[in-house]
């Protein structure tokens, strides 16, 4: 049996709202805000990203799991926005973590879902025994196009989930993955931003793989939505998500509490893990956590968990994934996420 | 900075590795070879606090061309509970709020790139740890 053994999440503190992107586009916010139940979204410094955020996480995680870094055998990072083309992310990331040199490292890649890509090999290697303690991040600093409804989401920040064997905080009861070629969402080499397919990116793409996954994953277990006291499904917007819940049988109690794009916006890699440790900070001895990721591409990628009597002695080592939305926070003009977004050129 | 000389300071940059002086006590940062407090050449390794005490500050608001979009910025000499002083940025905050005696966490952030393509260089940045509210 194996699971979570340590948990850690990292938003930024700067935010843009909706309104403020709307206004400089001159479309209404009252739209944004009704369509896709946006309010404002999280905005990375200058100085932060995919590798920083994995590094706060990250030790986080460590803390929550009171272990020795150096036992960390692996260690993979999913993310769309790796500062290095050709250097991987989580070479950084281990040397300031203070795991290895003796570790398997990988960054992965796969739109929205690399995240818990990196989770879902974490668990199988640790299952396995091919390694004591595995970490499995998903992180981003996403770019949506300028004038593009991406925008209004495409927001910064992350988790880290150690897996191991022993002194489990979270139990992961099944895992399942459904993946077909979808060309939804993309972003070809060399290209700034990406590019989707509109209305394309719903039904046959998001609504299709988390709402097979979740069947499948249910089916597997023999558990039904309401033997689960928390669920949290990919969040490209505030729509999406809801939607596919309420077509499971999911209620919006059980959405609520990793339901947190309304305020975060959409972390791409980070996304349904950050909605997961969110879960994690509240979350009981015994509860079950259903967990449904969305790569566009495309994939999805379904965990059942079950908390354990750890659990609770562990949330109060790091921080919560509501006090860094809820806590200090600075709100930046379109201007300014124009500086710290690099979408200004500037003579070298 | 030449890759080679901020691949020689990871574990000073990256992990805030420091050494107590065997002789003295000092906690020199980043360890030296000869304490500068006594000239012991005994010490044993020790991992500083990601907390501080900020000792003195300063505005830049001319800044080097790799901190160009971050001016006007703060940096001060900041003490960690081991004693240790070195100098960070101060972020996530008003420059001009900055000054003795504030706390601050040391947090994990790039703190530059060589140009477009050369590699990028990453440490720790001071936040006041009663980092300013919501501002518009």
């Amino acid at each position: 049996m194996a699971g979570i053994i340590g948990y850690g999440a990292f938003i930024p503190r700067k935010r843009i709202t909706a309104e403020e992107i709307a206004r400089q586009w001159g479309k209404d916010p009252e739209t944004i805000r009704k369509g896709l139940l946006l309010e404002e979204k999280s905005v990375p410094g200058i100085d932060e990203d995919t590798i920083t955020i994995s590094v706060e996480a990250g030790a986080d995680a460590i803390t929550r799991a009171g272990i020795d870094p150096s036992k960390i055998g692996a260690l993979y990072i999913g993310s769309e926005s790796h500062p290095y083309a050709v250097k991987p992310s989580g070479t950084i990331v281990i040397d300031a973590l203070g795991i290895g040199p003796e570790v398997h490292v990988a960054d992965f890649e796969f739109a929205c879902k690399a995240g818990s890509e990196a989770m879902f090999v974490s668990l199988g290697l640790v299952e396995s025994g091919r390694v004591e303690y595995a970490m499995g991040i998903g992180a981003d600093t996403s770019q949506g196009a300028p004038d593009d409804a991406l925008e209004f989401s495409a927001s910064a920040g992350g988790a880290a989930f150690i897996f191991g064997k022993e002194n489990l905080l979270v139990d992961v009861l099944e895992t399942y993955s459904f993946t077909s070629d979808t060309p939804d969402f993309w972003r070809r080499e060399g290209e700034f931003y990406p590019r989707h397919g509109g209305r394309f990116t719903g039904e046959p793409a998001y609504f299709k793989h988390v709402l097979s996954a979740t069947r499948a994953i249910l089916d597997k277990t023999g558990l039904k939505p309401s033997d689960f006291r928390f669920a949290v499904f990919h969040m490209p917007n505030g729509k999406f998500p809801q939607q596919a819940g309420k077509k499971l049988g999911f209620t919006q109690e059980q959405m609520e509490t990793g339901w947190i794009v309304p305020t975060m916006g959409n972390t791409y890699s980070g996304s349904s893990p950050t909605g997961l440790a969110a879960i994690l900070d509240v979350a009981e001895p015994d509860d079950l956590i259903l967990m449904t990721s969305f790569g566009s591409g495309a994939g999805s990628d379904s965990f059942v968990f079950k908390a354990t009597e750890l659990l609770p002695g562990r949330q109060p080592l790091g921080r919560t994934v509501r006090s860094m939305l809820d806590g200090p926070k600075h709100y930046v003009t379109y201007g300014q996420y124009a500086k710290l977004r690099d979408k200004i050129i500037v003579n070298e | 900075m030449p890759s080679p000389r901020y691949w020689r300071e990871v574990p000073s940059r990256l992990r805030l590795e420091a050494a107590r002086c065997s002789g003295c006590g000092k906690v020199n940062y980043p360890p030296r070879p000869i304490c500068p407090g006594c000239r012991g050449k005994e010490s044993e390794p020790v991992t500083l606090s990601k907390t501080a005490t900020i000792i003195t500050s300063t505005v830049i608001h001319i800044a080097p061309d790799d901190f160009l979009f971050e001016a006007p910025y703060a940096i001060a000499i900041v003490e960690t509970p081991e004693g240790a002083r070195f100098m960070a940025q101060v972020v996530e905050c008003d420059p001009s709020s900055v000054g003795p005696g504030m706390d601050v966490s040391l947090e994990f952030r790039l703190i530059r790139k060589e140009a477009r393509s050369g590699i990028l260089c990453y440490g720790f940045k001071a936040v006041p740890t009663a980092s300013w509210e919501a501002q518009s």
